[in-house]
């Protein structure tokens, strides 16, 4: 069973350890412009929300990549960037409709969750359980993939 | 990413910004933030000086843990000197300001002067630069967050900003951050608007890792530090639940809430404004005031309330603005806006604090003012005439059109805007001000808590319980129970208080930590992070440095003994009710034991032999 | 089942994976057209600026990748296509026969009409061959006009620059990328070549080339040239359609499409630069040549080859680039639409301009320079036609909070208020 993470914005309290923690262990740096995970405030609706890739089915950076740096990990099923081979086009970032892949100036590369072999660091350090990573039947991932895939929704909170 | 080691010299005046290293001798003296911030002021800045003088100086600064993974390592102070107290002043805040000026590459932003025209300092990556604020100038600090966020086109950007109550000068206006956290006390922000600095926008995405000393050793002592915050009632239940708000009942019960400006020492009306009371379902509406409890940065507590008001509620009707949800009242706000002046109206207190983070003033103070304004109203001192309105001791209508005119500078607001002291002086009443160097108490009564009593009198920058918070001993059992009439040991106590919290704000981590953590608990971590040697004893020796510090800079200001000592009411007028009753302050008895365990003389100056030992 | 597929860019070698693992036991082959494994034009300007070797442009780094997907590189111009017959004519041998036939042939650089176009010392940027001279013709201090501005001519100049080109561009029109971005995004990205040095003449042509010693003179009228050591040609490109001609295939400005990406003879398909399929957003039919669409259609024309309909949802037009290390995208209708409003917000010192579009509360359109967060999401607004409700107005107020409006208004377990 493949796991994925799981998202919970009614527990998160917008404290951004996970963030912290990605970016420090792909940067060594607690500098949370690098994380692949970003929590969005919603001030007047006091609400946070965790939100990264979910290693959507179609792929859309893997596929826009023009110089095949973008893999798929067999075990995690992860999309995961070849940042030797990556080029700095920034194609993949304008393909990717969920906006979860994203140029990073300093590298000259692009970055995107990994789920970090499989031990995601971000859940490790998420406090109170709003970033969980579990089979993914769990996640309610197809539920949400199948909402950002339809047209002409109208949202929720308008 | 303990010390960036780079300081930002921003000239007002010549409209300059130039970085210099950071003093690396005076970090290992001083660790950081609160520390380190005061020691670049008192070096520089003549303790005489008008704190609304271009020569005053006012210090953006983060500790060697502001922006790290150790739990609520998102601290940033601001040191200057106060215009509310004449006395040093360091208000600390959380929020994600902090962090992100360290990421940006700063420890430290040094506004020297004043600028001759409305601006605010840009700060991206490593670049700097003086923006002009000509159109920003007037606005709310909600407003100007928003509109800095746009003109740059970055969400992300955090801004520190002053409101309208900065610029005309109220004597407790606070730098709000990221909506709705401040530094709040003592009128920082009014020296920052007398400098014409309306915020502080700063956006950090660089790369460059200011090295930990030791990495792992680092992540393994944050993480079992989150583990005793998570573990403990206070720190991993009772704060993420109710928030400081946790304490109203439970001060109330104990007969140490302040009342009606400290007339009485419990609240009938506290169940209303309590932190249960925010999770009560309302008639109105059937919502609770509390929609969610949310964090700073890097905190793992959470203590943070985000409340919605009542849109039917009087206060905002027709006001959409503040019908979302915002920072919702704390404790001592909760307390300031309502017990203080006899308010149990909720959302009446939610729509003040509101009012306070949109244009930058500390409800503690502005509440308290009203507090005493009411009570020189009742005397018959202060008439409808003067004031515009009946002010009756209870009234909401009174404080929250206060809280409006005052945000404005408006009618009689100019008067709260000057804070309690000199409202009382000028009508002739100064018993009736509830301050200690000219800055209003907080939510707990000093005859009712007798080591609170002493830590007020004693704070160095005036009434405050957020530098040495005796609560703890004397409620809280923590580190051990104290009988809160008893005054034995209360001086030592406090002591030891006072020094660890000057480290806790060096650090760059919030106070609230240290519900559940001890020194045994933080010295790890900032040992991991800090190059040198960080031992628990050396850290007691900083913080003891700088509280003396402080001192030497308060004594160099003019203040004295005499300024080490609470109104008459606490010293003279029986508590009148609950379990307390009949106590009055004994301060007397515990303030020369305290001198005595400070190594200062009858007089409150350090010894030769202290100054000596410390190095100040 | 034989599979062909025209072409080996992008379009082309996804068509060919996505026919293998549809389709185990097709016969797929590949007509390859330049002499080269298939690589991948957007990596170019990174071997101009030298960050890769010609390898890192390829599309497949491990060229036994193709062996061992049984996938038949051939090298070799389709000059015509029989569709009676189903073969594919080479010029010598028996041509190659089809069941299916993908066209990806791509585009090629149009050609400027003006005397001296042929002289040596005219240059332009496309393919491997052209990045190869490049190189070897640009050395510090060598004098390079370029006629053009376009997406091709943005994305290069950082690489003759870094190369020591002394270089000049020719404008035609008053505006750099103007098939992607506004004026105002293109006068940003205008000032932003001249902070760095590169001379911009706008609303200049040149009449002629001449040679000029071991140079170029570059004739620009009114008595007015300049002198170039080479002239670097970059107007735009044209599809590869001409060996269709009388094959029956309906050609418009491309190949005409269905939504399945089938052309107008059954069994022959098109995908990328050269199709012309209908515009997500507007309905109208149209060439898209980018990447990403380049991609998407290989594989949807693929999955239709092998038996499983698949429908096209529509191209998108969108586009990013990156000029002197200035990242501009530019996404759907941003020009607007008759009765839509717009927002714009621009911070001219530090070359930051959003520029957003609206269909009443829809989101159709965007130009974005120097903002670099979360683009992706421009796309899933625009392409998925969200009602933004609310957030309308928002964005109207405060364009950069465009991501947090997509995690909103997209995402039900976060936007349920």
């Amino acid at each position: 069973m493949q796991k994925s993470l799981h998202l919970d914005p009614n527990k998160c309290t917008g404290c951004l350890q996970c963030e912290m923690a990605c970016a420090w262990e792909k940067y060594e740096t607690f500098t949370i412009a690098k994380s692949r995970i970003k929590v969005f405030t919603f001030h007047h609706e006091g609400r946070f929300v965790p939100y990264t890739c979910t290693q959507c089915d179609e792929a859309w950076c893997l596929i826009a990549c023009p110089v095949d740096a973008i893999k798929l990990d067999p075990v995690t099923g992860a999309k995961i960037v070849l940042e030797p081979t990556c080029v700095g086009c920034k194609v993949c970032t304008i393909a990717c409709p969920f906006g979860t892949i994203n140029y990073v100036a300093q590298t000259g590369k692009v970055q995107k969750c990994d789920l970090c072999d499989g031990d995601p660091a971000c859940a490790k350090a998420c406090p109170t359980g709003a970033i969980t990573y579990v089979d993914a039947d769990w996640t309610g991932l197809g539920k949400m993939r199948a909402w950002a895939g339809k047209t002409d929704t109208t949202a929720a909170t308008a | 990413m303990a010390w960036t080691r780079n300081v930002l010299r921003v000239n007002l005046s010549a409209g300059t910004c130039t970085p210099e290293p950071l003093n690396m001798t005076w970090a290992q003296d001083y660790l950081g933030q609160r520390g380190l911030a005061t020691k670049y002021f008192v070096s520089e800045v003549d303790p005489k000086v008008d704190p609304f003088a271009p020569e005053n100086e006012l210090i953006f600064v983060t500790g060697p843990l502001t922006g790290t993974m150790a739990s609520t390592g998102g601290r940033y102070s601001v040191v200057t000197k106060g215009p509310l107290t004449g006395a040093i002043a360091c208000s600390n805040s959380g929020g994600y300001f902090g962090a992100e000026l360290k990421f940006a590459g700063w420890d430290m932003l040094i506004f020297e002067g004043a600028s001759p025209k409305p601006v605010y300092l840009l700060l991206i990556d490593g670049k700097a630069e003086l923006v002009d604020a000509g159109s920003l100038w007037g606005k709310t600090v909600w407003e100007t967050e928003e509109e800095i966020k746009k003109v740059h086109q970055d969400p992300q950007i955090r801004v520190a900003a002053i409101g309208r109550a900065g610029e005309i000068g109220v004597l407790y206006a606070g730098i709000v951050n990221d909506l709705h956290r401040a530094a709040g006390r003592s009128g920082v922000g009014a020296v920052m608007g007398s400098k014409n600095l309306k915020a502080v926008a700063v956006r950090g995405t660089r790369t460059d890792s200011y090295p930990l000393a030791n990495p792992k050793a680092f992540l393994a002592a944050t993480e079992a530090a989150k583990k005793v915050l998570a573990a403990n009632g206070v720190t991993g239940q009772g704060l993420p639940t109710y928030g400081t708000q946790v304490l109203m009942n439970v001060i109330n019960e104990l007969g140490a809430l302040p009342t009606r400006n400290h007339r009485d020492i419990q609240f009938e009306g506290a169940g209303d404004i309590s932190g249960e009371a925010m999770h009560r379902k309302r008639p109105t509406d059937g919502k609770a005031n509390l929609v969610t409890n949310g964090a700073c940065f890097g905190c793992t507590i959470a203590c943070g309330r985000i409340s919605r008001m009542d849109p039917g509620h009087f206060t905002v009707k027709d006001k959409p603005q503040y019908q979302g949800a915002s920072g919702g009242v704390e404790y001592e706000a909760a307390w300031a806006l309502g017990a203080a002046n006899g308010v149990n109206d909720l959302e009446a207190l939610t729509y003040a604090n509101f009012l306070c983070n949109e244009h930058g003033f500390d409800p503690i103070s502005f509440g308290a003012t009203v507090g005493a304004a009411m009570e020189l109203y009742d005397l018959g001192i202060l008439t409808k005439d003067e004031v515009g309105f009946e002010l009756p001791f209870g009234s909401t209508e009174a404080m929250v059109k206060l809280a409006e005119l005052t945000a404005r500078g408006e009618g009689f607001g100019k008067e709260i805007g000057m804070g309690s002291r000199r409202l009382c002086a000028k009508y002739g009443r100064p018993d009736l001000s509830m301050t200690v160097k000219g800055q209003e108490f907080p939510a707990y009564d000093g005859r009712g808590l007798q080591g609170m009593g002493l830590a007020y009198a004693t704070s160095n920058r005036g009434a405050c319980h957020l530098r040495g918070y005796m609560v703890s001993p004397e409620v809280l059992g923590i580190p051990v129970k104290m009988d809160p009439q008893a005054t034995e040991g209360k001086a030592a106590m406090l002591k030891a208080f006072q020094d660890l919290t000057a480290v806790v704000d060096s650090a760059g981590i919030c106070l609230f930590t240290t519900f559940a953590w001890g020194l045994a608990d933080i010295q790890p971590q900032i040992q991991a992070a800090c190059e040198g040697d960080w031992s628990p004893e050396r850290l007691l020796l900083v913080g003891e440095r700088i509280w003396n510090m402080e001192r030497e800079f308060n004594l160099a200001a003019g203040l004295t003994k005499k300024d080490d000592c609470l109104p008459p009411r606490l010293m003279k007028e029986e508590a009148k009710t609950g379990p307390q009753k009949g106590a009055v302050s004994k301060l007397d008895v515990m303030l020369p034991e305290y001198y005595e365990v400070r190594g200062w003389t009858a007089e409150g100056v350090p010894t030769a032999g202290t100054r000596a030992r410390l190095g100040v | 089942m034989r599979h062909v597929i025209i072409g080996s860019g992008p379009a082309g070698v996804i068509a060919a994976e996505t026919l293998r693992k549809a389709d185990p036991a097709a016969e797929i082959t590949v007509l390859c057209g330049e002499g080269e494994p298939p690589y991948a034009r957007m990596a170019i300007p990174y071997l101009l600026k030298g960050d890769i070797d010609e390898a890192g442009t390829f599309i497949r780094k491990d060229q036994d990748h193709y062996g061992r997907m049984r996938i038949g590189l051939v090298e070799g111009r389709a000059l015509a296509v029989d569709t009676a017959a189903r073969v594919v004519d080479l010029g010598d041998g028996p041509g190659l026969p089809w069941d299916r036939l993908l066209v990806a042939t791509g585009s090629r650089p149009s050609r400027e009409k003006i005397p001296g176009i042929d002289l040596p010392g005219v240059r332009t940027c496309w393919t491997l061959e052209d990045a190869r001279a490049l190189l070897a013709g640009i050395r510090p201090g060598t004098r390079v006009v370029q006629m053009g501005a376009g997406f091709v001519g943005c994305i290069i100049m950082e690489g003759l620059l870094a190369r020591g080109a002394d270089l000049t561009i020719l404008v035609r029109s008053g505006y750099m990328v103007r098939r992607m971005m506004n004026p105002t995004a293109s006068g940003l990205i205008r000032r932003w070549c001249e902070s760095k040095g590169v001379k911009i003449l706008t609303r200049t042509q040149p009449l002629a080339l001449s040679a000029n010693g071991g140079a170029l003179k570059v004739d620009l009228g009114e008595g007015r040239s300049l002198d170039a050591d080479l002239y670097l040609s970059v107007v735009g490109v044209d599809p590869n359609l001409e060996f269709l001609a009388g094959s029956g295939v309906e050609i418009g400005q491309g190949v005409v499409v269905d939504a399945n990406l089938q052309s107008s003879v059954p069994g022959v398909y098109a995908a990328g630069d050269v199709a012309e399929s209908p515009d997500v957003v507007t309905g109208k039919r149209q060439l898209n040549a980018i990447q990403p669409n380049a991609a998407e259609q290989g594989r949807t024309a693929a999955l239709n080859m092998a038996g499983h309909p698949t429908r096209f949802k529509g191209s998108f037009v969108f586009n990013v680039l990156t000029t002197l290390g200035l990242a501009a995208s530019s996404f759907g209708e941003w020009q607007g639409v008759p009765g839509g409003e717009s927002t714009e917000v621009l911070d001219e010192s530090r070359f930051r301009y959003l520029n957003l579009q609206f269909d009443g509360d829809r989101l159709v359109g965007a130009n974005c320079v120097g903002f670099g967060d979360h683009v992706g999401a421009f796309r899933g607004l625009i392409e998925g036609r969200r009602r933004l409700g609310a957030w309308k107005r928002r964005l109207m107020d405060d364009p950069a909070r465009v991501m947090q409006a997509y995690v909103e208004t997209a995402v039900p377990a976060c936007g349920a208020g």
